[in-house]
């Protein structure tokens, strides 16, 4: 795939405002989580107890918290949190249920049938639900919300590829390059998996959506990212029990939240628009 | 006159699919509305039938009189006065026309209870006789029948009997047999010809089959990517086609002694709306063509022995 | 019909078995020896022993899994490591007021969503559509504790209208029930926009206009029906994700029931709890898919009649 061919739809896809606006606060939260260090103005762990529950003022422009904390350094520091979880969980799930789908949708048979009834199966429990146990059975912490989200997402995915793959099969130019002699491997790596990117792509950007809001969920059970890391589900999770004394410290990272996950929600649809695979999403 | 198209030009958005289309239609006679896909005849009976809004479209110029009141004009509310009760629609697809989650019965009989004021047993008893009268066998048993359970030829009978159960004047058959087997499809033209001489019905039957047209129709208006190309009486049009697309559709009619495999279809395709070309749309396609096809329109033209042309260099006089 | 119960019914047990043997198997995917997990910590080698007698635990997974059925189908959950309770006492306790949840969100997510999406779809593309469908992206994308949290904020502190947490009289279901029903409505009002479109695009559709029927007629009596098929097997589907999604919620405003159980239990890790919620959560899956199927049938008579 040529640059311009890859870069068109995103081109596309921001020319709506709509689009554009979700695109550009995707963009700033991203490069906000990447360059923390850099712009955050205090560091994320440093408490001074005199300053805490401070309403917003020139020093703290989002107030403290009730340690003290600057709210907006934590915040910042969350989305990397929240980010880095999200993405990481969900590029693994990509990438798992990538493999996963185009096995079964190219191998067919016995294992496709396996493969397809445990995804049928794990795909009507809810995702809080298998992320909660996958969390038990590893533990709390980034590296168990990882996985714990990855694997809840992994269904979608594994079936969302084999559905693509199935449709692509037996689609004429695949034919062809049978009948010419091409390979199994080739052509599926060469032809089906290039072809049923991008749906999958785009799923798996509206899936980072939901991840965020899993993130946050497990952070806010206490399961997330352990203390004193913010991320924005465990500043909610402490926030909660400071719900009455001092909901600003709960309704910031809940709107941070909410707004990237509207966000990344409109901007994936202006990419499903631009790239006109709207129906093959709705197939799987 | 039953009908009276005048003008006739309807949009879609930007685009105009149908332009300047005029036709008449007496009661007890059948008009064919003739023409590849894309000729805007289905449009038209859309049109003429009041469900033009629902599909997109809307009608740009021109009047549609139906028994002197112009239909062209009358607000969505006002046209359901008249659909149903005044005028039938037969759909192409009998397959999908039939609500599937409801009896063939309930489906009939609801017309003849808002339309004609009867109680439920007497529609019930109505859609019985007229179910036999559309020679349905076991009318009873199908009626309590859903609609998977019919084939194709017996449900184009029940959307037939949907039709006529308004008792209406004018019935719109849009392709009603194309997606039938071929003995079923003389069946029904032959018992839609057979309703027409029977209750003084007028009918619009569309169809791209000149074949159909042949069989049952008195008058004939040819449509030619939204224009009308050529309109007469049906046996002299087939006696003297005078357009080359008119022709050109009757050679496409299989007949006795020909060689199997020699029907000579058309070359090219109807051009899609948004793309009509300058002058004669069916300048690139026809085996006549002059310079002035490509720039000019031709005018449509009454013709002496009645009817219409749209031709710069029409085919041998009459 | 009934033949097609007891099928559909059947067809069930392998399932069950399989979800069942998942379930099973956490307590030996935890980190440790199982007993361990069964265990108190400072238990005495005597209750070590009873355990292991108790659960098989020294025999084979499959002997020790047809053991644990066994106990299961007989209403015997096993013993709280905790509490030292029956768990099948804990469910008792638990099952009804996670139903109570559920049963109203699930009615309020369905009429709710039903309508909003009618709305919407026959106002299509005009402004009520478009405000519809923003507050649909909003409802499916706000974490639902987050919601549960500002309504307390809200309705309990700033107005006082109803109880910040626990499950005492009526009153406290309200907010609860809202606050799961959001984002079911969101879901509910987004399929059935999409089913009266396509729906409203069908031939017999144009052809019920051509009878001349009511237009609201045509929209209540025949569109509307055929658009529920998809509806009615989404919002089956998600009987269990009502009840997932009332883990949460019930966390939020302390209310008993099974996901608040849940997470009680895995922050405790007692097991032989944690194995029955989950037990619970699964069957109402399970039961949600069936019924889904079943009103499916009775709603399209082409699907009836293929599997009579």
């Amino acid at each position: 795939m040529s640059l311009a061919r890859t870069l068109s739809p995103l081109i596309r896809a921001v020319r709506s405002p709509m689009g554009a606006a979700a695109g550009l606060w995707v963009l700033l939260i991203v490069a906000l989580a990447i360059l923390a260090p850099v712009v955050a103005p205090y560091a994320y762990d440093a408490q001074s107890l005199p300053d805490s529950f401070q309403p917003p003022s020139a020093a703290h422009w989002l107030g403290t918290d009730e340690f003290g904390r600057d709210l907006l350094t934590r915040l910042i520091y969350g989305a990397r949190t929240s980010l880095s979880v999200s993405v990481t969980s969900i590029a693994l799930s990509v990438f798992a249920g990538m493999v996963l789908g185009a096995a079964a949708g190219y191998v067919g048979g016995a294992f496709d049938r396996a493969v397809t009834i445990v995804v049928d199966l794990s795909w009507s429990f809810p995702e809080i639900l298998i992320a909660l146990i996958l969390v038990a059975i590893i533990g709390p912490g980034v590296t168990g919300t990882m996985v714990a989200i990855g694997v809840a997402y992994l269904a979608q995915f594994t079936r969302l590829t084999r559905a693509q793959i199935l449709a692509l099969r037996s689609e004429t130019y695949i034919e062809a390059a049978r009948s010419l002699g091409a390979g199994g491997g080739f052509i599926l790596f060469r032809h089906l998996l290039p072809n049923a990117l991008a749906p999958v792509l785009v799923a798996g950007m509206l899936a980072t959506g939901d991840a965020i809001i899993l993130e946050a969920t497990l952070g806010f059970f206490g399961l997330g990212a352990q203390p004193p890391l913010p991320s924005w589900g465990s500043m909610m999770s402490s926030g909660s029990a400071l719900l009455f004394k001092a909901p600003w410290i709960i309704i910031l990272p809940g709107l941070a939240v909410a707004i990237t996950v509207v966000a990344i929600n409109l901007f994936g649809d202006a990419l499903i628009r631009a790239l006109d695979i709207k129906t093959r999403l709705r197939e799987a | 006159m039953l009908l009276s198209v005048r003008d006739l030009s309807i949009r879609f958005g930007p685009v105009e699919p149908v332009s300047g289309l005029s036709f008449d239609l007496d009661r007890g006679q059948i008009i064919g509305l003739v023409g590849e896909s894309g000729s805007g005849k289905s449009l038209t009976a859309m049109a003429v039938a009041g469900l033009l809004p629902l599909v997109g479209g809307r009608i740009a110029e021109g009047r549609i009189l139906f028994d002197g009141t112009d239909l062209a004009r009358l607000p969505e509310a006002g046209l359901r006065a008249y659909r149903g009760r005044r005028i039938g629609v037969v759909t192409q697809n009998p397959m999908t026309a039939l609500d599937p989650a409801q009896r063939i019965g309930e489906q009939v009989e609801v017309v003849a209870r808002l339309h004609r004021g009867l109680s439920r047993q007497e529609a019930h008893q109505a859609t019985i006789e007229l179910l036999t009268a559309l020679r349905i066998p076991e009318a009873g048993a199908i009626c309590d029948a859903y609609p998977h359970q019919l084939s194709g030829g017996m449900k184009q009978r029940i959307v037939i009997a949907m039709a006529l159960a308004g008792e209406p004047d004018l019935l719109i058959a849009d392709e009603p047999t194309t997606a039938l087997d071929v003995t079923v499809q003389a069946q029904i033209i032959h018992l839609l010809g057979q309703l027409v001489r029977e209750r003084g019905l007028g009918l619009m039957l569309i169809t791209h089959d000149m074949g159909v047209v042949a069989q049952v129709c008195d008058q004939v208006a040819v449509l030619y990517a939204g224009r009308l190309a050529e309109t007469r009486d049906a046996p002299g049009l087939f006696a003297h086609p005078r357009h080359p697309y008119t022709a050109a559709l009757i050679d496409c009619i299989p007949r006795e002694g020909m060689a199997p495999g020699s029907l000579t279809g058309i070359p090219g395709a109807v051009p899609s709306a948004a793309s009509y070309s300058t002058g004669c749309r069916f300048h690139d396609r026809c085996p006549r063509m002059l310079d002035r096809c490509r720039t000019e329109v031709p005018p449509l033209v009454a013709r002496p022995e009645g009817g219409s042309l749209a031709c710069h260099n029409p085919m041998g006089p009459t | 019909m009934l033949s097609y119960l007891i099928r559909r019914l059947l067809l069930l047990v392998p399932v069950f078995l399989a979800v069942s043997a998942v379930i099973f198997l956490i307590l030996h995917l935890i980190p440790g020896d199982p007993v361990d997990n069964l265990l108190r910590v400072g238990s005495s080698p005597a209750q070590r022993a009873e355990i292991e007698a108790r659960y098989g635990l020294d025999r084979p997974l499959v002997v020790q899994y047809g053991i644990w059925l066994g106990d299961v189908l007989r209403g015997d959950l096993g013993t709280s490591i905790v509490t030292r309770r029956p768990v099948s006492q804990l469910i008792g306790l638990a099952l009804p007021e996670s139903l109570k949840l559920g049963g109203f969100a699930l009615l309020l997510s369905s009429v709710g969503g039903i309508l909003l999406g009618v709305i919407a779809a026959r106002m299509r593309d005009r402004w009520p559509d478009r405000l519809i469908m923003g507050g649909v992206l909003l409802g499916s994308t706000l974490p639902s504790f987050w919601i549960g949290l500002l309504l307390i904020l809200l309705f309990s502190v700033q107005l006082g209208w109803f109880p910040v947490s626990g499950a005492r009289g009526w009153d406290s279901l309200v907010l609860p029930v809202i606050t799961i029903g959001i984002g079911g409505i969101a879901l509910v009002a987004r399929v059935t926009r999409v089913a009266m479109i396509d729906t409203a695009g069908r031939d017999f559709v144009l052809l019920l206009h051509a009878k001349g029927l009511p237009p609201e007629r045509i929209l209540w009596r025949h569109v509307l029906r055929h658009a529920m098929i998809p509806v009615v097997t989404i919002l089956a589907l998600r009987i269990g994700w009502v009840l997932g999604g009332a883990v949460t919620v019930e966390y939020v405003f302390a209310r008993p029931g099974l996901g608040s159980t849940l997470i009680k239990a895995l922050n405790q890790h007692d097991y032989p709890v944690v194995q029955a919620c989950l037990l619970m959560l699964a069957i109402a899956v399970l039961l949600g898919t069936l019924l889904g199927d079943i009103l499916q049938a009775a709603m399209d008579p082409r699907i009836r009649e293929s599997i009579a």
